[in-house]
């Protein structure tokens, strides 16, 4: 299909001329687009958990949390290398979304995001209380000594896993929307009833993406301890994280690929301009959101779709003209 | 006999959950909204109580005169000038918006008031206490706290009951369309409805800040308790929430009189426990749907 080609030589040039960075951009540029990269990660899924399943959660920074403390555990207590100690606390995430699915699932609408919410306080409290192992409410430090060679080879891995985790989590959505999973999920957001009596089973496809989500989330909860080095639970299990992936995701475009992307950049520039003024940057996002979803629930992409028609990511399912008419015809 | 005093403490606090959890549960119970900035407008209360105190110089107690007119007014406002016109665009519109002013109000109240913990001063009262005996004696702002609390259900039973525009409210909660065809205008009972659950809030905020210190950041932990309270209690109940916010207090009393560190965890894990047994919570009377 040509929009698949498409895609494809799209995706492919971003990621080689985002890789290429690593060779000949400084250390400020890199952690920048770190940054950029593992932000514009946690949005993705949060946008994959929200806007396509709706499971609207306010506890992603939950994973985060827990990520970070699994790397590390697995890098500073296990002598585990980086890329295993990542790909174990995508696995912790993981496993630990499943009970906390079979509790918060219980709950509905606005009364799962609180339940998702106190869940991630619950992971942080014990965590806290864990002063011998995990440092308590003071923390511990990523050993990078012992993990990186140098401070730049430091940043570049670090910024390789980044880009792998944001194309990793857009191939992910992308993929997953034109499968089955994601006709089932278009189903259950239209109508959740109708696609139950259809024979889809929204419980199991909606803790399929619980799961997912919390995966990724969990991997770039790693990442993150990698970069910041200094763990604390207070700003590790922060819901702020949270908040940035929502108005992250708000701004750019619900329930789109192309939203959550151009959300990240609208969010760097405004924190890039109002870093400095500390609250007022997140007043101003705060409002942005708000009015945002007031007048343009469909985001800025949502905006530009309506001008213009494109579409980058193809989820939609088109059907030929040729089928058509044949389907038609067998009915006349 | 140190346990009965926990016991009493734990109970006594509850009716502070209570007055968290009524609003929001007003809330859900009307209009079928979360409010996600909830514990933030409590902070808001408790801060504009503050702002009472310093520029007239009341008492705490007597600047909820002010104090709860003015947040039903915000809250009127709020429901009339943006939550309604949410309302039928399903689950994402309110849920966002009201978390997004969660975070304005949190950053607003931390630039208006700095980061650090105030306290609201409300003179002697703060220490009196009734002395039961030797080792039990029962602090007048905890009971004065519950009271309230129950002061609060009463009325509203009273209100839901007894008169035409509580039954207006029970009609558009069963039934806004039917409710529009008898002639209620929905939309102000929603206004109305946020109006007084945010006139319960300040009224939570005021005895929250005469009991003890408190700071902007400290809004997402409120709307957590009464989360809380209202789940244990069972969605929908009036006198579910007392409950659940009786025992959300307990348990974090005993659990604190255990390990200091176990003050909140032992009140979520009551709750994660209630949602797993009795998701529908211990006194439910209606059902989320």
């Amino acid at each position: 299909m040509n929009r698949d080609r498409r895609l494809i030589i799209i995706l492919s040039v971003a990621l080689i001329f985002f890789a290429s960075f690593a060779f000949w951009a400084g250390r400020g540029t890199m952690n920048t687009l770190t940054e950029f990269f593992y932000l514009l990660a946690i949005a993705q899924l949060w946008n994959l958990l929200a806007g396509y399943a709706g499971l609207i959660s306010v506890g992603q920074q939950a994973w985060i949390g827990l990520g970070a403390y699994a790397l590390l555990v697995t890098t500073d207590d296990l002598g585990l290398p980086v890329v295993i100690g990542l790909i174990l606390a995508g696995c912790v995430a993981g496993i630990l979304a499943f009970p906390t699915a079979l509790l918060a699932f219980r709950l509905r609408g606005g009364y799962f995001a609180i339940g998702t919410w106190v869940i991630a306080e619950v992971f942080r409290l014990l965590v806290t209380s864990s002063t011998d192992w995990l440092g308590g409410g003071l923390g511990r430090s990523v050993p990078v000594t012992d993990l990186f060679s140098t401070p730049s080879n430091r940043i570049t891995t670090i910024y390789i896993f980044a880009i792998v985790l944001a194309f990793g989590t857009i191939i992910l959505t992308q993929w997953l929307m034109r499968s089955k999973v994601g006709l089932g999920l278009t189903a259950i957001r239209d109508n959740e009833t109708a696609a139950a009596s259809l024979g889809i089973n929204t419980y199991r496809i909606k803790l399929l993406i619980f799961i997912l989500c919390a995966v990724g989330t969990g991997m770039v909860g790693g990442l993150i301890a990698l970069n910041q080095i200094n763990i604390i639970p207070r700003s590790m299990f922060s819901v702020n994280w949270t908040a940035f992936m929502i108005f992250i995701v708000v701004i750019g475009g619900l329930g789109t690929i192309e939203g959550p992307i151009i959300g990240t950049l609208i969010f760097f520039l405004i924190r890039e301009y109002l870093s400095n003024f500390g609250e007022w940057s997140f007043i101003v996002l705060g409002v942005i959101a708000v009015v945002m979803m007031l007048i343009a629930p469909q985001g800025l992409w949502g905006l530009v779709k309506q001008r213009v028609d494109i579409e980058i990511f193809p989820v939609r399912r088109l059907i030929s003209a040729e089928r058509l008419a044949g389907a038609l015809g067998d009915d006349g | 006999m140190q346990w009965i005093n926990t016991l009493v403490q734990g109970i006594l606090l509850g009716g502070l959950y209570a007055l968290y959890g009524t609003g929001l549960s007003l809330i859900f119970g009307v209009m079928r909204i979360v409010n996600l900035a909830h514990g933030d407008f409590i902070m808001l209360g408790a801060f504009m109580s503050l702002l009472v105190t310093m520029i007239l110089g009341l008492p705490p107690l007597i600047s909820l005169l002010i104090v709860v007119p003015v947040m039903f007014l915000v809250g009127f406002f709020l429901q009339r000038g943006i939550l309604n016109t949410t309302i039928g665009k399903g689950l994402m519109p309110p849920l966002v918006i009201t978390f997004g002013l969660s975070v304005i109000v949190q950053n607003v109240l931390q630039l208006g008031f700095s980061a650090d913990s105030q306290g609201l001063d409300a003179g002697s009262l703060e220490t009196a206490s009734v002395t039961i005996n030797e080792q039990l004696s029962i602090g007048i702002m905890p009971l004065i706290t519950f009271l309230t609390a129950v002061g609060v259900l009463v009325a509203l039973q009273i209100f839901f009951n007894r008169t035409k525009m509580g039954q207006a409210f029970r009609a558009t909660s069963d039934d806004p369309a039917t409710a529009e065809l008898m002639g209620i205008n929905s939309r102000q009972i929603y206004a109305i409805a946020m109006g007084i659950a945010f006139a319960i809030v300040a009224i939570a905020g005021v005895l929250l800040g005469i009991r003890t210190n408190f700071a902007p950041t400290d809004g997402p932990a409120r709307l957590i308790f009464a989360f809380e309270a209202v789940i244990i209690g069972g969605l929908g109940s009036l006198w579910g929430t007392l409950a659940g916010g009786v025992i959300l207090g307990l348990s974090q009393s005993i659990g604190a009189a255990i390990n200091p560190a176990w003050f909140q965890l032992a009140g979520h894990v009551v709750t994660l426990v209630v949602l797993a047994v009795r998701p529908t919570g211990l006194f439910a009377r209606t059902r989320d749907s």
